[in-house]
């Protein structure tokens, strides 16, 4: 078998994701720097909320990049991925919980609080372990990739695809909504998670902590995005975008469509829930709601507004959503959802290709000479 | 010796006030209505018990008030002249009626009259009496309201009178009322053959009070005796109590399933429009739900426009509704969807956009808070059958309503022009415009229809749940799972997996809980279509191919 994957990267120059990972990398050098080093009152200074705010567009930044990764190159259009992002989540938030120890409410060293106030005597079976943070970091990925291979496994082999998929992984994400809302279920009904006070031995409010968490953030996005590159640029991802293409097609060339939907589907499904365990421990919490169903499909007009089969798009489409979302809910509350509502419809309508699209094509036009 | 003179009276009058509702001319001994009354100043708690029974026996029909008025606390006597009057209390003053010409008597103040007073031995009395009145009473619940009445404390005088009156009542659920009461007064028997005919009698009894004064004669207390010392009685108790939970039982599984048609229905309801646009035209509507939303709000719209009939408000509001969500329905196909048709991950996009503005307008117009819509008179209270099996009027509607939307729609599919159209153009679109069909405009009308049941589906939501922006958002998985569940393009599908899920989701929920029950049946789907793609009912031949 010839080694065709350098040439493949060769033949498909990145240029806007090269422009990305040099952002990502200034932002994750600069912001922390500007964080720390100048005073409160500096004009340079940026403040914790603006940084976590940050950390906050970059975990969706690899959220993005997760459903891109299926939907972009596979057409596989999850209305699901809140699940695993949210999955990732809950299973750092297991491990921080734990962390709390004594320090609680009701002082158990054991107990969260949650259990206590729910007159619980032990710990249930599945809590055991996260006192350990790298058994967390597993579960972190083993996690959602274990839901995604059955669910995957199941979906595939029996060729459901298109919007029935779409509608069942809708399904998955609302039933285990209403799963992590029941009192009995062990992760604190409602009111999820929060409350969290350190993370392997050194406080969450502390700057220094921050700044880690931070880089590890930008990190993680500049890695999940160089990853998703390697695999959409490989022979596999090849064969994975003549899936997309036309998948009776591959079946019939004797590619086993089902195992490479399956792969390609529990790696987004990873780079989800670590996306949701980078979130967690910033936001200082974690809750049932992340299931939503309306927060998947968010999560999808992110991809389709950035760009969507771009993979830089999808993380571009993140960040000027939420921007757009943080700014207005706080401007003008009510005219959010208008937006939001105008923004699904005109990009489906009017911008196929995205943001990213629009560039492009302006570029070209500047190319051509065209004034 | 006086007082045991006093009860003799007192039980021949009830036996001769028993004989007079039998029929008995009234006697000329006996003292007139009138008489009686200006006796009652002056008499003494026991002289009125006798009173009150003399007054039974005159038949008079004015008597009913003025018995009633006494346990009232209402009836006075005026302090000048003695004279007994029926009053009704306001603030400081009394409205007085004379009890025997029906006449008003003037407005007085507090203290020109004095309440008679009543004790509780009186007030038994009074209520037996009363409910002996009312036992005659034409109208079936009224007669049964007197008989649980009298039930409520049984003594030999009250058994004696509901003896009589078992004789004439014809009413089956009257009698056997009677009939659980007497026995069940018959299991205190001392004598035991009375007990083992009463036991015998109760077997298919359902009444809850029978069930425990049973199990009680079965159950061995702490000192090793049972309620019931005869071994025969106790085996027949036995029996009468394992044939009486075979019918609970099967009255449960009536009721289960009832509630689970009538949940299914709802099901069905929120699902049928979404069959149109999703099974048949293969458009993936998000703002299905919110169209639901719309049909419900147009029926609180219609409520505060006819504040007076809200009766028929429910009657106005379902083709008001139909009009507000199918022309909303109508503007979204033209303006958005037939843009995207054959790109349907982008259509659920974009209608996912439409249900984002329209529940902002929503919270927008009628703010953000549930607003409330009235219940019809009609719509509300329940179904008794007997005493294990009561259904409510809403969900009996729930499902005859489903039903009649379900056929309405099918009528229309199969019987109709546009239904012919529809069909011709889901089948295949080119051949049908080949025909001369206006596939354009065929589905604009399509897309109408299902958003107008949509809306339909909305008022009667409306009457069953909260009325406020987040109403279709609720509603939208379940919607989904209903029609793939049941096989795109087709109704029937619809219907059946609608109530097969309302079924299964009520038999979990004993074992359960809703919460549970609801994930459980959402798994289930998803196994479900991972197994059968293509739902329960899948179209076959060669437009199969979704």
């Amino acid at each position: 078998m010839p080694m065709v994957e350098g040439r493949v990267a060769e033949l498909t120059p990145d240029r806007g994701g090269r422009r990305l990972l040099l952002l990502l990398a200034a932002v994750g050098v600069l912001m922390p720097c500007l964080n720390v080093l100048p005073g409160e009152g500096s004009m340079l200074h940026v403040s914790n909320y603006t940084m976590t705010l940050t950390a906050k567009y970059m975990s969706y930044g690899m959220l993005a990049l997760a459903v891109d990764l299926i939907w972009g190159y596979c057409g596989i259009m999850s209305l699901g991925h809140g699940a695993f992002f949210a999955l990732g989540g809950y299973a750092m938030g297991m491990y921080l919980m734990r962390q709390i120890g004594a320090r609680g409410v009701y002082g158990n060293p054991l107990l969260p609080d949650f259990m206590v106030f729910l007159n619980w005597k032990e710990l249930p079976w599945f809590w055991h372990g996260f006192e350990s943070f790298p058994y967390a970091v597993a579960m972190v990925v083993l996690v959602p990739a274990l839901l995604a291979l059955v669910f995957g496994f199941l979906a595939f082999r029996s060729r459901v695809s298109g919007v029935y998929l779409s509608i069942i992984t809708q399904a998955l994400t609302y039933a285990l909504m209403l799963a992590f809302f029941r009192n009995d279920m062990g992760f604190g009904g409602n009111n999820g998670f929060t409350d969290f006070k350190d993370i392997v031995g050194f406080n969450l409010q502390a700057a220094g902590t921050r700044v880690v968490l931070f880089v590890s953030t930008a990190v993680a996005l500049g890695l999940s995005y160089v990853l998703c590159r390697y695999v959409i640029a490989s022979r596999a991802g090849r064969v994975i975008m003549a899936i997309r293409d036309a998948e009776s097609r591959a079946r019939f060339l004797g590619y086993r469509v089902e195992y490479y939907k399956l792969w390609v589907f529990v790696l987004s499904a990873i780079i989800a829930g670590v996306a949701g365990a980078l979130y967690v421990p910033q936001i200082g919490i974690i809750n049932p709601s992340e299931f939503s169903p309306v927060n998947s499909i968010e999560i999808v007009i992110w991809v389709a507004i950035g760009g969507r089969g771009t993979l830089y798009g999808a993380v571009i489409g993140a960040f000027l959503v939420n921007l757009a979302k943080t700014y207005l809910t706080g401007a003008f509350p009510s005219v959010w959802l208008y937006g939001l509502g105008a923004l699904f419809i005109g990009v489906t309508l009017f911008l196929q290709h995205g943001v990213v699209g629009v560039l492009g094509q302006w570029r070209r036009a500047r190319l051509a000479g065209v004034p | 010796m006086q007082s045991l003179t006093r009860n003799l009276i007192l039980m021949l009058g009830w036996v001769t006030g028993i004989a007079a509702y039998a029929g008995a001319p009234v006697s000329a001994d006996n003292p007139g209505l009138a008489a009686l009354l200006a006796k009652i100043p002056d008499a003494s708690y026991a002289d009125k018990r006798v009173l009150v029974v003399k007054m039974v026996q005159t038949r008079d029909p004015r008597v009913h008030a003025v018995l009633r008025a006494l346990l009232d606390d209402s009836l006075y006597v005026r302090t000048s002249d003695n004279h007994v009057f029926i009053g009704e209390a306001d603030q400081d003053s009394i409205r007085l009626t004379d009890p025997l010409s029906s006449q008003a008597a003037g407005v007085v103040s507090t203290d020109s009259v004095s309440t008679i007073g009543v004790n509780n031995q009186l007030r038994k009395t009074l209520r037996v009496a009363l409910a002996q009145f009312d036992l005659s009473d034409p109208a079936v619940d009224v007669r049964l309201a007197a008989v649980k009445e009298m039930l409520r404390a049984l003594d030999a005088d009250s058994q004696a009178v509901l003896r009589s009156r078992l004789a004439e009542e014809h009413d089956s659920a009257v009698r056997s009322q009677i009939q659980a009461g007497l026995a069940l007064a018959d299991l205190d028997s001392s004598d035991s053959s009375i007990r083992l005919a009463a036991v015998r009698a109760l077997s298919r009894n359902l009444n809850p009070d029978v069930y425990n004064r049973l199990s009680i004669m079965v159950l061995k207390g702490s000192e090793g005796t049972y309620g019931e010392p005869e071994p025969a009685i106790r085996a027949a108790a036995q029996e009468s109590l394992r044939v009486i939970e075979r019918y609970r039982k099967f009255y449960a599984a009536v009721q289960t399933l009832i509630y689970g048609l009538s949940e299914g229905s709802v099901f069905v309801l929120v699902a049928i429009g979404l069959a149109i646009t999703f099974g048949v035209m293969g458009v993936i509507n998000m703002a299905h739900g919110e169209l639901m939303m719309l049909g419900a709000y147009t029926t609180y719209v219609v409520q505060l426009l006819m504040p007076n009939h809200i009766g028929l408000s429910i009657v106005v509001a379902i083709p008001a509704a139909f009009v507000v969500s199918g022309a909303i329905g109508i503007a979204i196909e033209r303006g958005i969807v037939r843009h995207l048709y054959g790109r349907p991950l982008e259509t659920l996009l974009a209608t996912f956009g439409v249900s984002l503005i329209l529940q902002q307008a929503a919270r927008d117009i009628f703010s953000a808070n549930n607003r409330p819509v009235i219940t019809p008179d009609w719509l509300a209270g329940s179904l008794q059958i007997n005493d294990v099996l009561a259904i409510t009027y809403n969900r009996l509607y729930i499902i005859i309503f489903t039903l009649a939307l379900f056929l309405g729609l099918l009528a229309v599919l199969k019987r109709t022009r546009l239904g012919l159209d529809v069909r011709a153009v889901s089948q295949n679109r080119e051949m049908a415009r080949v025909m001369g069909v206006r596939t354009a405009w065929v589905d604009a009308l399509t897309f109408g229809l299902g958003s107008g049941i949509a809306g339909i589906a909305g008022v009667a939501l409306s009457q069953l749940t909260n009325v406020g922006p987040n109403l279709g958002q609720s509603y939208i998985v379940d919607s989904f799972m209903v029609v793939v569940f049941g096989g795109v393009g087709n109704l029937w599908g619809t219907e059946v997996s609608g109530n097969a899920l309302g079924v299964v989701n009520k038999l979990l929920e004993p074992y359960t809980g809703a919460v549970l029950a609801k994930i459980l049946v959402l798994v289930f789907l998803i196994f479900f279509i991972q197994r059968r793609p293509r739902g329960l009912f899948a179209q076959k031949g060669r437009n199969a191919d979704g």
